[in-house]
Formats: C-alpha cells, structure tokens, sequence
C-alpha cells in the first residue's frame, strides 16, 4: 500500500494539548514538514515561548529550550551566536512577541540575527484563558476589554511585519493566514522560505500567521476560521513584507 | 611568571577568556564600563562572541540560550542591572544551567549612585528572583583573587550546572594591581551531554526548561536542586581568617572591605588588641565553619560592611547567640576608613 500521509519525522508521536480547531496543530505540522524537506531535524534548535504554545518543547521532535515569557528571540540569540552551524528558530504567540517581548523581536530583528521566527497571532491571550492583546481588533471583547478594545483606552493592535519592515535588518517577512487549503500551503511556502533564508545566512526571516482560537473568541471552530478570513485579515493584510531582491 | 598591573575589571574579562569563555552578553552600565570593552576587542580576535544586547533583559536571556547549548558564557552588570538579570536567573536555576554572572556593585537603591557598594548582598545570596533556589557567590578582595576566582567560577557552575556570581564593588572593579595568570591544570568536569546541540544522531531530543506543571515533579525537581545545594554548602564554602591564632575579638568583611578592615586590625594588634579577620570568600554558600572554629576563643564579633547591615544576619545565624555580634557600615557608596574600623574595634572591646 502506498502511503499517501503521515506523521512529519520532526513531530513527536503524542497527542497535543490544543483545543479543537486551534491554529497551533497545523501551524506545528507546517514547521515540522518543513524540517524534514529541508533535512535540518538533526541540527535544528527550536525555542518556546510563554503561552498556548509553551509545551511545544514535548511535541517537535528537535532540540527545544523553552524561554521566558518574550525572550525567545534573545534566548535564540544565545544559541545561535553560540553554534552559528545550527538552525534556530523561535515559536511565538502575540502576547509573547508583541507585547512583552518587542524589545527583543525588535532588536533580533535589527540585528539581523540568523534565526528564523514563528509568529502566532490570534488576536488574544489564549493560556491565561483570554485577556486582550497587542493585536486585538478595536472592539474585539476579551477577558480584559469586555466592553470591546476601545482605543481610547487601550489604544491600536501592533502590526508586526509592517513595523519590522522598516528595519534593514530582516531578510524575509511575511504574513499567511491559516484559514483554507490554498493559505494553509502558503503558510507553508513562507515558513519554508524562512528557513531556507537562514540556511542560506541572509539573516532575520520571521513569518507570522493569522491563526483561530475558537475557544476565547467564542465560536465555533468554522466560525472561528471565518473570523479570521473576514475580519482579522482586514487588519493584518497577509503578503509578503520584505524578501531579498533576485539576482 | 609574568606580572602585569591591569585594572580590576579589564583582568575580569582576561580571566574568563583564558577560563575558556565562549560568549559575552551584556549592557552597558557604569562602574564595569571596561569589562565589555575588553572582550569586545579580545573576543572577535580570540574566537568567541561579543554582543552588546538590547537589555540587561536580553542580555541574561541570551546568556540562557548559550549556556544551554552547552558553552561557557558570562555576562556582567552593576547593581541596576543585576536587579533586570533576575528573571533570567531564576530561569536559568531553574533549568540548572551553568553560567558566571559578574555584579560591580554601586550605590542603591533605586539608580543610586556609581560609587562601591556592598548592598546587594541580600539579592545575590537569597536567590534574588522567584522560586526556591540558590546561586554560588564568590567574593574576591584583590585583583589577583578576581582573576583566580574567575577560573573557579566557571569550573563550579559546570560542576553543579548552576550560575555563578562574582560579586566585586567599583573599587575592585576600577583598581590597579599587578596579577599573574597562572596556568592550571584542566579539572575533571562533567560532560555537557544534556545541552541542546540539535539532535546531531541523538536518539531523544534534549530539552532546556523549568516549567513542571504537576506540583509533585516540581517538588521533585526542587528537591533534587536543594539536595545540589547541600552538596554545595558541605563542599565549596570558603574564608581565609587573617591574624587569628591568638584573637579574642574578630572582625568579618569580605571584598574591599576585607582590606581595609584588615589594615584596621592591624592598627588594632599595635595597640595590644587581640583582634583577628574572618574574610567569607564565598558568601554563598555562607562559610559557617569559620566561626566554629574560631567561637571558643571569641569574646565577640564586628561586621563591617559597605551597606546598612545584610551579611550580618549571616554572621548572626553562625554565631548563634554564642557571642555578640556588632555591626558597622556605610551606605550609598561611601566607604570607611581604617581609622574608623579601628575606632569600632575599640569599641566592641569596650562593650564586651
């Protein structure tokens, strides 16, 4: 019989803890195909974040250091200067990335630091059972802004590939959104590409995904998907924010 | 052997090259200015990694990640930034990696001031960030020991798989004198077989981490830390004692301000008071031992320290009650003289 799907090399055989219909599955799928494409399992180091995806250290089947809250891409740093050989990459959520750790996405990015970031954006803390975010919508209710994220008092969400394109640091940036076929594997094609920027030295590569939490927004699992297709994607246009000129 | 007059903090980062620093992290922060300064020009040349972080945040995080993939690295900062460092240090306990942090302390709290200071002494040897756990601190008083201690430095946090401190004072840290760097022998250390090197045909992935979501592997985990710590304590608590085989009285100060209580005693034992110098090298683990050995012929004790009474309570908890314990101290980076020293010897003569 032929084998026509299967489990990546790079995950680990266990089931997951992530909610029904959450991005977070697919998303760690996507990265670990990519691992075992490009044949870089063996010397990948991965570096979790503080959230949903803080147990992602018992699911990839590579190296993992889990970091503190936000500081995934200074611990990646550490690695990376320290075994320039390896590939390092960071996973992380919104409330990781882009709010308590921007002085560290910012400056690694500046840097142009050779590693290659998962970006996770939902629009809300998903762990801590679903407080406002740096990239939730205006009006969007959560935990912490039940009457809606009013600017007034909570300001604007933070677009990231927008803000870290205009650094000369970053090779590549994009956004995907996780919500049917076509963009599932155009996550896929960014997350590679990410990847193959570092294999190649070119330096900083980061490729943040709208994903849906059906479970703090309130939804069901589609509706969740369709929240994502029609709303967030409004805020966070996908595309690709910066890439190395060919040639 | 060759002597050379080097400053303090630029023999420091001599020392850690030498001890076979891979990486430096740090940021920026006065009194230890020359510490980075040095390895940003020896390290590129040397085959290690300088990188000025974005934050003493950062910084020590960074540290992390090198540490778990199995180098040695260090970082260094004055007080301010050591209070930043936290964080990342109870996570680095925590996933049990080995690293040596340097603190020139200043002047505090709160910005302070840039003048030496010996008021981090609480911090440095109750933890400092959240969670039960320890760092091993060592506390040379010459540059000489500054560079000695920086090769044992590195050696104990690989031996335990635990940060290190070295905790100077921007006397220490600014001064001149002449130093050797003596060769020495490699020590048998355990193998890094735990760092996160990528698989590289390793069956099982490792991982770096400090989250134990049931409370009975967490209480496992920090069992099994403090049962290191133990070790630690019975194996590795150090002191000189200094004029002690007929002293009746003790004075006990560590860094700087061992050598200038030192030269207070002196001028003591001039004027026929039996008085001896207990100098804690490490300050944890807390060299309780010294006292033992010294308590049957001791009338009393004389902290002196460049804060407003911390390693006292140590001394207390050694001492226990067995004889008086008085305390001297000057604040916000001022430092006392001999003189001053020698006029609390009297009077703890005087008292007891």
């Amino acid at each position: 019989m032929k084998v026509v799907f299967e489990r990546p090399k790079s995950l680990q055989a266990t089931k997951t803890h992530y909610c029904p219909g959450c991005g977070h599955g697919v998303i760690h799928r996507l990265v670990a195909e990519v691992m075992d494409e490009l044949g870089i399992q063996d010397k990948t180091i991965g570096v979790a974040p503080v959230g949903c995806a803080v147990l992602a250290y018992n699911y990839f089947d590579c190296d993992m250091q889990q970091a503190a809250h936000g500081r995934a891409p200074a611990v990646a740093t550490g690695i990376k200067r320290a075994l320039p050989d390896r590939v390092v990459f960071t996973y992380q959520g919104d409330g990781d990335l882009a709010a308590i750790g921007t002085a560290e996405i910012v400056h690694a990015a500046a840097r142009g630091e050779n590693i290659t970031v998962i970006f996770v954006n939902n629009a809300i803390y998903g762990m801590t059972g679903g407080q406002m975010a740096p990239t939730t919508l205006v009006g969007q209710k959560t935990e912490t802004s039940p009457y809606g994220r009013d600017p007034q008092i909570a300001g604007y969400p933070i677009r990231v590939c927008e803000m870290l394109a205009t650094l000369d640091g970053p090779s590549f940036l994009a956004r995907a959104e996780l919500t049917d076929v076509k963009n599932i594997n155009k996550t896929k094609s960014y997350i590679k590409k990410a990847f193959e920027m570092q294999l190649s030295g070119k330096g900083f590569s980061l490729v943040e995904i709208l994903s849906p939490c059906p479970t703090n927004w309130g939804m069901k699992p589609k509706d969740a998907v369709d929240w994502v297709k029609n709303e967030m994607v409004k805020v966070f246009p996908p595309g690709v924010f910066k890439e190395p000129k060919e040639g | 052997m060759e002597k050379v007059l080097m400053k303090g903090n630029e023999a420091l980062a001599e020392a850690a090259i030498r001890a076979g620093c891979k990486c430096f992290f740090g940021y920026p922060i006065t009194p230890q200015s020359e510490l980075p300064a040095y390895l940003a020009r020896e390290m590129p040349k040397r085959g290690g990694v300088f990188l000025q972080a974005e934050s003493e945040v950062a910084a020590i995080n960074m540290v992390y990640g090198a540490a778990g993939a199995g180098v040695r690295v260090m970082t260094s900062s004055s007080s301010p930034g050591i209070s930043l460092k936290q964080e990342g240090i109870s996570y680095l306990c925590g996933a049990e990696l080995p690293c040596v942090i340097v603190n020139i302390m200043r002047g505090g709290p709160g910005l302070g001031d840039i003048q030496p200071a010996q008021s981090d002494y609480f911090q440095a040897t109750r933890g400092g960030g959240h969670g039960d756990y320890r760092t091993i601190v060592l506390a040379p008083s010459s540059v000489q020991e500054l560079v000695d201690l920086v090769y044992d430095a590195f050696d104990l946090a690989d031996m335990y798989r635990n940060p290190v401190l070295i905790l100077g004072d921007g006397i220490l840290g600014q001064m001149m004198e002449p130093v050797v760097f003596k060769e020495r022998p490699a020590r048998q250390l355990p193998p890094k077989d735990w760092a996160t090197t990528g698989k590289m045909g390793r069956q099982k992935p490792n991982v770096i981490n400090s989250l134990y979501l049931d409370p009975v592997k967490l209480e496992e985990h920090n069992l099994k830390l403090f049962k290191k710590y133990q070790e630690i304590e019975a194996k590795e608590a150090r002191y000189e004692i200094l004029n002690g085989d007929d002293a009746e009285y003790f004075v006990i100060a560590y860094g700087i301000c061992a050598r200038i209580a030192h030269a207070a005693v002196e001028m003591a034992r001039e004027e026929g008071i039996k008085v001896g110098l207990i100098r804690p090298i490490t300050l944890w683990p807390y060299p309780k031992k010294a006292f033992e050995e010294v308590l049957p012929k001791a009338k009393a004790f004389l902290t002196v320290e460049l804060s407003l009474g911390q390693m006292v309570e140590d001394v207390k908890l050694s001492v226990e009650g067995r004889a008086p314990v008085y305390f001297y101290g000057r604040t916000g980076g001022m430092v006392p003289t001999a003189e001053e020293i020698f006029e609390e010897i009297k009077k703890m003569r005087g008292l007891s």
